[in-house]
């Protein structure tokens, strides 16, 4: 029986080992694309380590992209006549001894050799000398690991763009900032309306509570779709389209799941607390405010979390509302630089989703225990 | 009504009258008008026209309409079980005595709090049928049978499939609730079953599975409902990984018109506010039935067992 636990734990532990490595590789894929040279994330095989090549090409040492592999003996010449006269290229031994062009031979060049060029690191479009190249044996390229961390930088500069019509460049700063704007004014929303109405189906007695509580579990089921046209035609009407407003405001006015979750909480504080101070006199917002609130810390800080979160991470409602890039919250920026620019520049894309990610890992890392509780004892979807 | 009474009713409604406006405007007012609108010719620029059954006739006509509720429900029907169970798995492992239960759990859960549309783009890449992380893993395994990884997001035939896949990364969450549910079975339960010569799959058909049946059956259920809304990923994938295109056509050949895409694509892009209405309200009305058939199938299951 022993043995078999024995050997049974070893097993559980290596299923453990290879789903959690499963699970964590894509962060790693994500990671590890946002730090390559674009060249690197699209050269077979894959790999996951991004590198830099150095080589001496015209007597400096410089970094340089491997570009193909020569793979017949020849040597890089100087062209002197013709339309590319002046010019440097490239000729295979056959086409050198049939004598196909007048040429001063500069170095012979064995097959297995790579074409490199000098690596400038320009934006498209900017103006400049052109890059130095040469075939140089494989060996005499230096390969090192290098995490391309100025990626990061110059992917936020792109998330932006140059948005025509705009009256002004927006650019991850304003994204930012709108992200932010739309989770705390949430936040702040969700906590204060869900508790004070929370307080109202949890610690009073009234005609018709239990019903309207029933009813408001309900609205729970309803899909999002169902609300979605007539939504927008209310903020339509109270000219709310375009702005930051429907993707926070309704938060001051409860919702039923955070309603249903504090409620519980609140359940379980005792009874006697508040009867106590009934009895001297306080009104019930004093109860709730001095009594409650203080006792209710887990829970508020649960519903802020999954609120944070969920403002965060969510797509269709600013899709729905946002029109003009200079409100778009980070998710919708994230996206709309996507279909823009199309699936080319994989490092940016990569390293711009990163950042996105950034926010939402960190809170979780610092507030992990509460979290987990606080989806264990919920159920919620986060 | 006494004076009490009316002073407690008072207390209560104003505590509440946040929720109050909050449920008439952002809910039920949309509820009901959405159910005018779906018996509506309406966009909205102009003020809605009764037109009956007209919207709800068009739909059954519709091949678009069958066509996303189709590949809805096959989204629905591979990813939810699949979830579970991979959820379900998760939580049983990490439930045994393993060294760096936290890490893991830490590591299982971290993918489902990602940005939707983060995780997009991370698996649009991953998915990439030439440079993708998946077929870097595929191709060399499935070369000697003289095979390739699919295109994915680009192959009519793997895309669902695809999209199931990455819902697989993150079932987190309900791997966290089904642990909390396993950590409340009595091991008394467990030790009994073992005296009695209860096999590995004996002690799990019969003491995890029914302590844990309405937990996992709960869950389910909620997965389920949005699967039923699958929206952001497929939007933002399929039209990405296509090419030029519009992001509510669904593409590769519609294998990805989803349900809410083509909800979203006929009200907002062609103003058919009423169409859609009527679109979402048989989603309303299908929701609450395989909330109704979920709920009833669980209870039995538990009937069973017990």
């Amino acid at each position: 029986m022993a043995r078999e636990h024995k050997a049974s734990r070893r097993l559980v532990q290596a299923l453990l080992v290879a789903l959690a490595a499963a699970f964590a590789l894509p962060f790693v894929w994500l990671l590890s694309t946002s730090l390559k040279p674009i060249e690197q994330t699209i050269s077979l095989p894959l790999s996951f380590i991004p590198r830099a090549y150095y080589a001496e090409l015209g007597g400096r040492r410089m970094e340089v992209t491997l570009d193909f592999e020569v793979t017949q003996p020849g040597a890089v010449v100087r062209y002197l006549a013709g339309e590319e006269a002046g010019e440097l290229g490239f000729e295979g031994s056959k086409q050198l001894e049939n004598g196909s062009a007048p040429v001063t031979i500069l170095h012979y060049v064995a097959a297995g050799s790579w074409h490199v060029t000098q690596r400038l690191d320009r934006r498209p479009g900017e103006g400049g000398p052109a890059p130095i190249w040469d075939v140089i044996p494989r060996e005499n390229v230096e390969s090192r690991i290098r995490f391309r961390w100025e990626n990061y930088p110059r992917a936020l500069a792109e998330l932006g763009g140059d948005s025509p019509g705009d009256r002004h460049r927006v650019g991850f700063w304003t994204f930012l900032g709108n992200s932010l704007t739309v989770a705390v004014l949430g936040v702040l929303g969700t906590v204060f309306s869900n508790a004070v109405i929370a307080y109202g189906f949890a610690r009073l007695k009234w005609r018709g509570r239990d019903a309207f509580f029933a009813l408001t579990l309900a609205t729970m089921m309803v899909p999002f779709p169902v609300l979605m046209v007539p939504l927008y035609g209310v903020f339509k009407a109270m000219g709310l389209i375009g702005t930051l407003l429907p993707l926070w405001l309704p938060t001051w006015f409860g919702s039923a799941f955070n309603i249903f979750l504090m409620r519980q909480f609140f359940r379980t504080i005792p009874e006697e607390l508040s009867e106590a101070a009934r009895i001297d006199g306080c009104s019930e917002w004093r109860i709730f405010w001095r009594i409650i609130i203080p006792l209710s810390t887990p829970v508020l800080v649960v519903a802020a979390l999954f609120h944070f979160i969920f403002a965060w991470n969510d797509f269709l409602a600013p899709l729905l509302y946002l029109t003009r890039k200079d409100t778009y919250t980070l998710a919708l920026a994230l996206e709309s630089y996507q279909s823009q620019n199309g699936g080319v520049q994989w490092h940016y894309l990569m390293a711009a989703s990163a950042v996105t990610i950034l926010p939402v890992i960190l809170l979780f890392l610092f507030a992990q225990k509460t979290f987990i509780r606080g989806i264990a004892t919920t159920g919620s979807k986060g | 009504m006494t004076r009490n009474e009316r002073k407690q009713l008072r207390a209560g409604l104003g505590f509440t009258s946040l929720w109050i406006v909050g449920l008439a405007a952002f809910t039920a007012y949309p509820v009901v008008a959405s159910l005018f609108y779906s018996f509506c010719d309406y966009s909205i620029l102009k003020s809605p026209v009764w037109c009956g059954l007209e919207n709800y006739h068009q739909l059954l006509q519709d091949g678009l309409f069958w066509k996303s509720l189709r590949n809805t429900l096959f989204y629905a029907g591979l990813s939810v079980p699949l979830g579970t169970a991979v959820a379900l798995g998760l939580a049983m492992l990490l439930n045994r005595p393993v060294k760096g239960r936290s890490v893991f759990r830490l590591l299982f859960f971290m993918p489902s709090i990602v940005p939707v549309v983060a995780s997009a783009m991370l698996w649009l890449w991953i998915f990439n049928g030439e440079y993708g992380l998946m077929n870097g893993f595929l191709n060399p395994i499935l070369a000697p049978f003289g095979l390739r990884g699919p295109a994915w997001l680009a192959d009519p035939s793997w895309s669902k499939p695809a999209l199931v896949i990455m819902s697989l990364w993150g079932t987190g969450n309900a791997m966290v609730i089904y642990l909390a549910g396993l950590q409340n079975v009595p091991s008394e339960l467990y030790e009994a079953a073992e005296i009695d010569g209860a096999t590995a799959w004996q002690r799990f058909r019969h003491v995890t599975l029914p302590t844990i049946a309405p937990v996992v059956a709960f869950n389910a259920i909620m997965a389920l409902i949005s699967a039923m809304q699958l929206f952001a990923q497929a939007y933002i994938m399929s039209e990405a990984a296509n090419g030029n295109g519009n992001a509510s056509d669904g593409n590769p050949e519609r294998s990805t018109l989803f349900y809410s895409i083509y909800l979203f694509s006929t009200a907002f892009q062609d103003l058919r506010m009423g169409y859609a209405s009527a679109m979402a309200y048989i989603l309303f009305l299908i929701t609450a039935a395989l909330t109704w058939v979920a709920a009833r199938l669980s209870r039995g299951g538990r009937d069973d067992t017990l």
